[in-house]
């Protein structure tokens, strides 16, 4: 009896170390930013918006090469800090990013765009309407797109150094090579 | 230069903190009263020091110091002042800023209390809460620091705060959350100190239900503040969602609620002793858990700072260290058990049966929360997530039984009551239960209502054991601070309990399209749609719908006189945002709300909600807090607790 009752405060313990190991596991589990998208796979929406430049813009003709879809904004923190390595990306990479200026006010974001760099090949300008299909929770996330347009990968959060070496970079590569051999 | 002093502050909090500790610990290891005495003194430069950084920051968002990462992230210089304070907790640096200055505060306060004569315990206290601080100064300036600049490519311009948090309920939202969670810190230490100096006994028992108490206030209304938020701002009617950092708020709420039942069996009797010293440490640690789940990112939710897995390790060592080395104590130095000598019908058997509920209802609710991680981990990353009918299935039935208790347990007498007079008042409520609880769903509804009946019975239930205890003898000769205290909270969890079961029940919404003179009817309101008038807005263009609705004509006192319901759809040009603003006519007894959705060739679609007793919910949670928040006021805990 008097044993028994000497080990039960021990439990707590013993469900603690089992919550800190999960958190733990969770913590580094490979694919942590990704949501299940249920767009991989598909191509993109058909939807004609406005660009920052001027003229619409068919989603559709986002195809031909391997290239990013990145949703931001002026009024997200964290797609500040992830816009310089946007820059630094798109020279080192030749990798072209389509832009979804994601519900913001285009007077700002072209100002945005001419203050910091314009790391993109164009800017669509979406209310929500695009954003709904592909399911984006908030700025930034970042698609990979195929040579075909296709959705191949989601990317929810911060796009930086270590999401592109630890694994968009190889996968973009992986596409390219299967876009070369077709 | 402003962001330099900042961050040198900073420093020297931690230094100071650090001081706290080691005078602290070695004071109380060598019984050495000057070392001990240094420990306040600590505190306070410690407390100096985070305000002054604090300021510091507060200062570079005014002087819309844009050379600061954070600042440039997170203001603008167009932004109004009032914002630009509020933005200094916008994101993740700054308001850990904040959590930095209400740990320093609350450490403070406990160190300033005169209250507590027994110095090599308040000591200890204070070495455990400096180590807490340490902790959280150096997450802050290793990973996380606030006064980063962006040299030397400084922007000119910032890019805004999050137009979300441009929102008077959540700028008071995260202080008032914080200072509930770090307030249970002073439970934390007060247990980590009992187990290291001497057990509790009632005086210093007592010299803390006012801390648990205060900080179970500032927690409960953060989490008011938060439902309420979500209820006028989002658009579609809901205030709780089952998210994970609700979720997250709610657990260290239950247990804290635990918690301060168990310390007054604890305090009075003398019994639980193990137990309340173990809540103790749980509380705090559901609060350091929260914590990590919000700004690790390991799970995803509306709340979530953008994340950054070395802050999560960080912060996850940090958890091991402290909550680890919490409970392996309590379990090397587990408290003698006092064989609790009491009969079935006794005040402190069903204190521990709201114990025992609260558990259970911290424990589903942190497994429904910690589950779809658990899935991930064993599923190799497939994803999950555990939605509301679990929780409803799981946390609704433990609050039913919870209430069932309720009623008897302030009705009990310590140690032993007569079953002769627990069977007269349980005849009496039953009755007063079982005919309000057939009669009012009659007046609400005319359709047969269980769980409306359910609610109804269980309010009543309540309300009358609560006018046995405030007619009771006892009461009237003395209606001490604690005892109204008690009987407002538990008034506040009724209230609470109708607004969630009657408003679930009986809320009504529809869309509709109408062209303008048509009408339709909801709920016996008539809704007149007289058309859309084209307005202009300081900085917008909107479409405002006009709804006249007239109440039904037998409701009498319950219903509402006839008003207008403005909707409205804003264009804001320079932003090419299109929000959609709903008109809410607020009311005690139900809300009428009506949100404009577009135009459908002549007319407009549009949804239409009534929600009775909505309102209650969050009055329910006000009362709660009050109702803990009144007892500091009352002589008892003024009294100086005695070295025994």
């Amino acid at each position: 009896m008097v044993k028994t009752k000497h080990w039960v405060p021990l439990l707590p313990v013993l469900v603690f170390v089992g919550i800190v190991l999960i958190l733990g596991r969770s913590l580094h589990l490979e694919n942590r930013d990704t949501l299940p998208s249920a767009m991989t796979g598909l191509p993109l929406p058909s939807l004609v918006l406005p660009s920052l430049s001027g003229g619409p813009v068919n989603t559709r003709e986002l195809k031909g090469e391997v290239a990013l879809l990145n949703i931001w904004a002026t009024w997200c923190p964290t797609c500040l800090a992830e816009h310089q390595y946007l820059n630094q990306l798109t020279q080192d990479h030749d990798l072209p990013v389509y832009g979804v200026n994601y519900k913001d006010d285009p007077v700002k974001a072209r100002a945005w765009l001419a203050e910091l760099g314009n790391p993109y090949v164009l800017n669509l300008v979406d209310n929500g309407q695009l954003a709904v299909h592909l399911g984006v929770y908030g700025a930034p996330e970042t698609f990979v797109l195929d040579a075909q347009g296709i959705i191949r990968y989601r990317h929810v959060g911060e796009l930086n150094e270590r999401v592109w070496s630890s694994r968009l970079g190889a996968l973009v590569e992986s596409l390219r090579e299967e876009a070369g051999v077709r | 230069m402003i962001a330099e002093i900042g961050h040198l502050a900073l420093w020297l909090a931690l230094f100071a903190a650090a001081g706290q500790v080691f005078s602290g610990a070695l004071g109380v290891t060598l019984r050495h009263g000057i070392l001990m005495a240094a420990a306040p003194a600590f505190a306070l430069t410690q407390a100096v020091c985070a305000a002054l950084a604090f300021v510091m920051l507060a200062l570079a968002f005014l002087r819309d110091d844009f050379s600061l990462a954070y600042v440039a992230a997170n203001s603008n210089s167009l932004l109004p002042e009032f914002y630009k304070l509020a933005a200094v907790w916008g994101a993740h640096e700054g308001s850990f800023l904040l959590w930095i200055l209400i740990m320093s505060l609350w450490t403070l306060a406990v160190a300033m209390d005169t209250r507590l004569p027994l110095i090599a315990f308040k000591t200890a206290m204070l070495v455990v809460m400096g180590a807490l601080s340490c902790g959280f100064l150096l997450f802050s300036l290793l990973t996380s620091s606030p006064f980063d600049r962006l040299l030397p490519f400084s922007p000119v311009e910032g890019a805004d705060l999050n137009p979300q948090l441009q929102d008077f309920g959540l700028i008071v939202h995260p202080p008032m959350l914080y200072l509930g969670y770090i307030g249970f810190s002073v439970a934390f230490a007060f247990a980590i100190a009992s187990l290291w100096l001497r057990p509790p006994d009632a005086e210093t028992l007592r010299w803390l239900r006012p801390w648990t108490n205060a900080a179970w206030c500032f927690l409960g209304l953060g989490i008011v503040l938060g439902s309420w938020w979500a209820y006028y701002e989002l658009g579609w009617g809901g205030w709780w969602f089952w998210d994970a950092v609700e979720n997250a708020s709610l657990i260290p709420w239950l247990a804290g609620t635990a918690l301060i039942h168990s310390l007054a069996v604890s305090e009075k009797r003398g019994f639980f002793g193990q137990w309340t010293l173990l809540l103790a440490i749980l509380v705090f640690s559901f609060s350091l858990l929260g914590a990590f789940l919000v700004r690790s990112g390991v799970l995803i939710s509306v709340h979530a700072f953008a994340s950054d897995p070395e802050r999560g390790l960080f912060m996850l060592i940090f958890l091991v260290v402290v909550v680890g080395s919490a409970l392996l104590l309590y379990f090397f130095r587990f408290p003698p058990s006092i064989a609790g000598n009491y009969g079935l019908w006794s005040r402190e058997t069903f204190l521990l049966t709201n114990n025992h509920l609260l558990a259970a209802a911290a424990g589903t609710v942190l497994l429904g929360t910690l589950f779809p991680l658990v899935y991930e981990s064993l599923s190799g990353g497939r994803k999950l997530s555990v939605g509301p009918p679990y929780f409803n299935l799981t946390f609704l039935p433990l609050a039913g039984l919870l209430a069932l208790a309720l009623a008897l347990g302030p009705l009990m007498r310590w140690s032993r009551t007569p079953v002769r007079i627990i069977l007269r008042q349980v005849a009496w409520l039953t009755g007063i239960s079982l005919t309000a609880g057939l009669l009012l769903p009659l007046l609400l509804s005319d359709a047969f209502n269980p769980s409306l009946m359910l609610t109804s019975a269980l309010a009543f239930w309540i309300f009358g054991g609560l006018w046995m205890v405030i007619r009771h003898e006892s009461f009237v000769r003395n209606p001490s601070a604690s005892r109204v205290g008690m009987c407002l909270a538990h008034a506040g969890f009724v209230v609470c309990l109708i607004g969630v079961g009657f408003s679930s029940t009986l809320s009504q919404s529809k869309n509709v399209l109408l062209n303008s003179g048509q009408e339709t009817t909801l709920a016996g309101y008539h809704f007149r749609f007289e058309g859309v008038v084209r307005q202009r807005g300081a900085n917008y263009l909107a479409d405002v719908g006009i709804l006249k609705v007239s109440p039904p004509p037998l409701l009498g006192w319950f219903s509402r006189s006839a008003i207008d319901l403005r909707p409205e759809k804003r264009l804001y040009p320079v932003r090419g945002n299109v929000m959609t603003e709903a008109a809410i006519s607020p009311g005690l007894w139900l809300d009428l709300y009506a949100t404009l959705g577009s135009p459908v060739g002549e007319g407009w679609s549009m949804q239409l909600h009534y929600k009775p007793f909505i309102r209650w919910i969050w009055l329910g949670g006000v009362l709660m807090a009050l109702g803990g928040l009144i007892p500091l006021f009352g002589r008892r805990y003024r009294r100086v607790a005695r070295e025994s």
